[in-house]
C-alpha cells in the first residue's frame, strides 16, 4: 500500500490511571497500548480474553464506567480516569457472582474461553433489561460469539442469572 | 497498531487547533471504527486526538420543529433517549440497530456521520431526514454533505459539532442486516418532510444516495404499491461476495416497500 519508508515514531509513552475492580491502578504506558493489554500484560487479570482482535468476538468485554465495551477497540489511555469492572471483580468474598453461578449450574460453556466475556456483556444486558426475552437476549449478546455451545445454554444462564439478580432486589 | 499519539485536548478550539498544525492527525471519537482500522495497520495517523468526552458535543434536545444530537452522543444514549423517541422514533429503533451492545455504548454519531461508511446506518437518516450536520466552521445540508465511499465535505481540520434534523410528519427505517457485522445490506429511510418523501438507500451502493424515483411515486401515492414494479438500476451497486447488484437492488425495492409499509399500515 506504501512502498516509502517507513519512519516510526518514538514510542509516546503516557502515565494513567484507572480504577480497576474498585482499586487505582497506575501505569506509564504506550500511547497505542489496547485496555486490554493493559489489563492482561500490567495488571496480570488474564481473566479478559483476547478472542480475534478484530472486534467481533466480545471475549474481551468488560465495564467502563458502567457499560460493556470490548477492551480490544478501546486504548488505555481513553481509560484514563475511568472506573473498569472485568470478570475478576465479579466474585465477592470468595461467593460467585450470580451470573457465574447461573453459567456454572446451566453449564452456558464448553471450552470457556468466551465465558468471562459473554458474563460480562449479560450483566450490561441485565443491567438495561431485567427481564429479557428470548429475542432480546439473542440482541444483547451480538456482539460475542461462542464457537462451541450453540448457545442454547448461554440463553438459560442469562435467563437463570435474570431471576437470581431478580430476586436478590427483593 | 503502528505508534502515535495520544492526544486529548480540553476544548474543541483547542482541537481544531492541533489539527491544524497536525495534518497527519485523526480525530478520535469512539473509536469504533478507528481503533480496528488502526489495528489492521490500515492506517498510520501521527496523532490521534480524542474529542470523545467533550461537553460540546454532548446533549440531545428537540427545539424550534429540530431535533439537535450532539456530535459526541453514543448510539446507546440516541436508541433510548426520551427525546429521541418522541421528536423521531425512527431515528431512536436505527441507534437501537447499530452494530452489538458494546459497539453502540461507545460509538457515536458524529463519528458514524464523518466516517460515511457506505453500508452504515446514520447515513441513512441524516439524507432521508434532509438534516443539517453543523461544524465549528459552517452548516452543511446532508445533501452536500455525503460525497461517497467514506468521503464527507468535511475539511481535514473541520470538526462535527451537532446534527439538527427536521422533524418529519412520519419516518421509518428498514434493513436487511448482514448477520455477522450487523452493517445494512441495503437500508432504506423513508420519510414524508415538509419538503416531500425522501428515501435514502445506505449498504447498497458505494454510499448512501437518494432514490428518486422512489420518491416521486411515494409521492404521487404514499403506499406499498406505489413501489411495486419499481426497479432501481444495479450497474452501480456493490458487488461482493455478501449479495450481487441484482439482489441488493431487489433488497433496497423489498426494504423500501417494508418501510412505507410500516408507515401506511398497508401492505
Amino acid at each position: 500500500m506504501n512502498e516509502q519508508p517507513v519512519t516510526y515514531l518514538e514510542e509516546t509513552m503516557a502515565k494513567v490511571t484507572i480504577k480497576v475492580n474498585g482499586k487505582n491502578q497506575t501505569r506509564t504506558v504506550e500511547d497505542r497500548m489496547l485496555l486490554v493489554d493493559f489489563l492482561r500484560d500490567e495488571l496480570r487479570l488474564t481473566g479478559t480474553h483476547i478472542g480475534c482482535d478484530t472486534s467481533q468476538c466480545g471475549c474481551c468485554t468488560v465495564h467502563v464506567d458502567g457499560r460493556a465495551v470490548k477492551s480490544c477497540t478501546m486504548l488505555a489511555a481513553q481509560a484514563n480516569g475511568a472506573s473498569v469492572l472485568t470478570i475478576e471483580g465479579m466474585a465477592k468474598g470468595g461467593k460467585l457472582h450470580p451470573i457465574q453461578r447461573a453459567f456454572s449450574e446451566c453449564h452456558g460453556l464448553q471450552c470457556g474461553f468466551c465465558t468471562p466475556g459473554m458474563i460480562m456483556a449479560t450483566a450490561g444486558l441485565l443491567k438495561d433489561n431485567p427481564s429479557p426475552t428470548d429475542e432480546e437476549i439473542y440482541k444483547g449478546l451480538e456482539g460475542n460469539l461462542c464457537r462451541c455451545t450453540g448457545y442454547i445454554n448461554i440463553v438459560k444462564a442469562v435467563k437463570m442469572s435474570a431471576k437470581l439478580l431478580r430476586g436478590k432486589k427483593h | 497498531m503502528y505508534s502515535l499519539s495520544y492526544v486529548k485536548p480540553k476544548s474543541l478550539k483547542e482541537a481544531a487547533a492541533f489539527l491544524a498544525k497536525n495534518p497527519e492527525a485523526k480525530l478520535l471519537a469512539g473509536g469504533m471504527t478507528l481503533i480496528p482500522t488502526l489495528k489492521q495497520r490500515l492506517a498510520r495517523p501521527t496523532h490521534v486526538v480524542d474529542i470523545g468526552g467533550l461537553a460540546e458535543l454532548r446533549g440531545i434536545a428537540a427545539k424550534g420543529g429540530k431535533l439537535v444530537i450532539g456530535a459526541g452522543a453514543k448510539h446507546h444514549d440516541v436508541a433510548t433517549s426520551a427525546v429521541v423517541k418522541k421528536a423521531i422514533p425512527a431515528l431512536a429503533g436505527l441507534a437501537a440497530e447499530i452494530g452489538d451492545p458494546q459497539v453502540r455504548n461507545r460509538g457515536t454519531i458524529g463519528g458514524s456521520l464523518a466516517n460515511n461508511d457506505p453500508a452504515a446506518d446514520y447515513p441513512a437518516a441524516a439524507l432521508g431526514l434532509g438534516a443539517t450536520v453543523v461544524t465549528a466552521k459552517r452548516p452543511i445540508a446532508a445533501d452536500d454533505f455525503f460525497q461517497g465511499l467514506f468521503a464527507t465535505a468535511l475539511e481535514v481540520s473541520e470538526v462535527i459539532l451537532r446534527v439538527e434534523f427536521p422533524l418529519p410528519k412520519r419516518a421509518a427505517y428498514c434493513k436487511f442486516h448482514h448477520p455477522a457485522s450487523g452493517y445494512a445490506m441495503a437500508g432504506v429511510f423513508v420519510a414524508q418532510t415538509a419538503g416531500g418523501v425522501r428515501v435514502a438507500v445506505t449498504g447498497a451502493g458505494p454510499g448512501v444516495f437518494r432514490w428518486t424515483a422512489a420518491e416521486d411515486a411515494l409521492a404521487k401515492a404514499f403506499k406499498p404499491a406505489a413501489l411495486e414494479g419499481l426497479a432501481l438500476d444495479a450497474s452501480g451497486l456493490n458487488n461482493d461476495i455478501h449479495a450481487d447488484r441484482e439482489y441488493r437492488a431487489n433488497l433496497v425495492r423489498v426494504m423500501a416497500t417494508r418501510a412505507v409499509a410500516k408507515l401506511s399500515g398497508r401492505k
